[in-house]
């Protein structure tokens, strides 16, 4: 595949999964859509480029770990793992429903190839330093990946992992965080702003990339730019729009908690064709 | 008996399990939150620095590291006082550790009133409750450094969460160099017949002592260490009240959540007797030298052998 038909591969990748976000919050009546929306190209070129790793071999030691650490937003993750094959798209229809495996958080002990269970904000980031951290000492080659929102970043353990990640020096940790700039209240500037964001993770000592979290090209680059950082985590911070995608969800602060009705559903997936 | 035995602190037997732990095996890490000198994780620090994490004072981000080394296939142990592991970092053992069943041995000092001088802020009489309540936790409360270090060094073998608290003052030393611990296994330590005393951590010497001065005024006591209170031997317990048919806790933790309630929650499902309960009231900690603590807190031998008269003047 040469660049062209990487990002358009990417871009099918991306149009997919929110399809399936769309109707598999729809179908559970309930879910974060919006999150899920926003994050949607991030995981696109995470689970079908970037990292190493086999959906048919979920435990393969080698793998590089993907981190949700905003766990409200599985719908993206559940629809990466089921396109990426790691467990049949039947499950897809389950979604927040009693006997899932695809539980209203993430549950690793209930879906292959989730990581680690999430959902309590704030907590994926140090679980994501304990992975890279176990893999130095192993001296293990695999990266760790850990998406991170933006409202979460208000919870102090962030910061407190931002200060961990700097101090052992842990170049095989990138966060990015899907800076969509609504949370449940309104806008993260208004409800308690982040800003000025890069500039906080780079006063922690962090290699910081600011991109567009939608431009395919863009995720790609810093992707591979973060690789190379040695000495230093990387934070890709990925501005983003919350609902991407969906032109009626888009910036649209409810759609963080609401599903689509079943008519929503469908104009949604008449825009997503 | 009791009292006059050698003494030493639980908390000494962390650091030492944990160096032999790491001579043994290589996929033990240890991670402190700038407290090695005071819970001794500093001799595993010394012996293997390359597998001692030190994380500051940040015990949210220690559980979080703790459950993603152990999500990689290590065995993670992590220090601080019992306050703060467990209160401070409550909802990250929680929801990143217990929920998910991760490898991770919690094994904090510094458990209970004990603490002495520091004061309420630092004597933590909850801890016991809010690691009991959680399920996949297994819960242990060690009565001297000989079961504290069988217990910690057990603790590597068995899967998933547990919690071991540990105590900053020297307690008697009951159990010998070769103690082995059984996780789950209530231990009889004094046959009787009239009362059932039972009893963990600093407080099982004091049960014993109380159980001799019981003897002596013709009340047979049986002396049973409940050292693990999760999961609980609910067999060895409702028999031994069966037989009695009276019962006294004695533990160095607040009255609700402890050994009290796991004791009087089964008894009341499966063989109701009178329960008298040597524990903290529902108070906070002050400050105070560790033998005026315990007098003002109700925790003496003298305590235990009044609440066994009690309980058996109790019974119908």
């Amino acid at each position: 595949m040469n660049r062209e038909e990487l990002e358009s591969y990417l871009k099918a990748k991306a149009c997919k999964i929110r399809a399936d976000i769309i109707e598999m919050t729809c179908l559970a009546a309930s879910g974060h859509p919006g999150g899920s929306l926003s994050a949607a190209d991030v995981l696109a070129v995470l689970y079908f480029h970037h990292m190493r790793h086999d959906p048919k071999n979920p435990k393969w030691e080698g793998r590089d770990r993907f981190v949700l650490s905003k766990g409200h937003a599985c719908p993206v993750l559940y629809a990466a793992l089921a396109e990426a094959g790691y467990f049949d798209r039947e499950h897809l229809k389950t979604l927040r429903k009693l006997g899932s495996i695809l539980q209203g958080h993430p549950d690793m002990r209930k879906a292959p190839g989730v990581e680690i269970s999430s959902g309590s904000l704030g907590q994926g980031l140090a679980v994501a330093c304990g992975m890279a951290k176990a893999a130095k000492i192993k001296e293990e080659s695999h990266r760790v990946f850990v998406m991170i929102g933006d409202g979460e970043s208000q919870e102090g353990e962030i910061w407190e992992s931002a200060m961990f990640a700097a101090h052992y020096e842990l170049d095989n940790l990138v966060a990015i965080t899907d800076y969509n700039n609504l949370q449940i209240d309104g806008f993260v500037s208004e409800v308690m702003e982040v800003q000025p964001l890069a500039e906080k993770w780079r006063a922690f000592s962090w290699h910081v990339i600011e991109i567009d979290g939608h431009d395919i090209g863009q995720i790609i680059d810093a992707l591979e730019a973060a690789d190379q950082v040695k000495g230093k985590p990387t934070m890709i911070v990925a501005n983003t729009t919350k609902g991407k995608g969906v032109s009626f969800m888009e910036g649209v602060c409810d759609y963080h908690g609401k599903a689509p009705t079943k008519d929503e559903m469908e104009r949604a997936l008449s825009e997503l064709k | 008996m009791g009292e006059d035995r050698p003494m030493k602190a639980t908390r000494e037997a962390y650091g030492n399990a944990l160096v032999e732990l790491g001579r043994e095996r290589e996929d033990i890490v240890v991670l402190e939150a700038d407290l090695a000198k005071s819970t001794y994780s500093i001799k595993f620090k010394e012996a293997f620095p390359e597998r001692f994490i030190e994380c500051g004072v940040a015990e949210a981000n220690m559980m979080g590291v703790a459950a993603g080394l152990a999500a990689s296939g290590m065995i993670a142990y992590t220090g601080s006082f019992a306050i703060f592991a467990t209160g401070r970092a409550f909802e990250q053992v929680r929801n990143t550790i217990a929920y998910a069943a991760l490898n991770v041995k919690i094994c904090p000092s510094h458990g209970g009133i004990t603490v002495g001088e520091d004061g309420g802020s630092h004597q933590s009489i909850e801890d016991v409750a809010l690691m009991r309540v959680l399920p996949n936790m297994k819960v242990v409360v060690p009565a001297d450094y000989c079961q504290a270090k069988a217990a910690i060094k057990a603790a590597a073998d068995i899967e998933g969460p547990i919690f071991i608290r540990t105590g900053r003052s020297k307690v008697p030393q009951i159990f010998s160099e070769d103690y082995h611990f059984e996780l789950g296994k209530a231990h009889l330590l004094k046959e009787g017949k009239d009362v059932t005393i039972f009893a963990n951590g600093i407080m099982l010497a004091k049960a014993l002592s109380a159980a001799e001065t019981l003897s002596k005024e013709g009340i047979l006591a049986e002396v049973i260490n409940i050292h693990t209170l999760k999961p609980l031997d609910e067999e060895a317990i409702i028999a031994s009240l069966k037989k009695t048919g009276a019962a006294v806790t004695a533990e160095e933790h607040s009255v609700i959540g402890g050994l009290a309630s796991a004791i009087a929650e089964l008894s009341a499902k499966r063989a109701p007797v009178p329960i008298e309960m040597v524990a903290v009231g529902d108070l906070f900690g002050t400050s105070g030298g560790e033998a005026e603590l315990l007098e003002y807190f109700h925790l003496t031998e003298k305590d235990i052998v009044e609440a066994a008269k009690e309980a058996i003047s109790r019974e119908a």
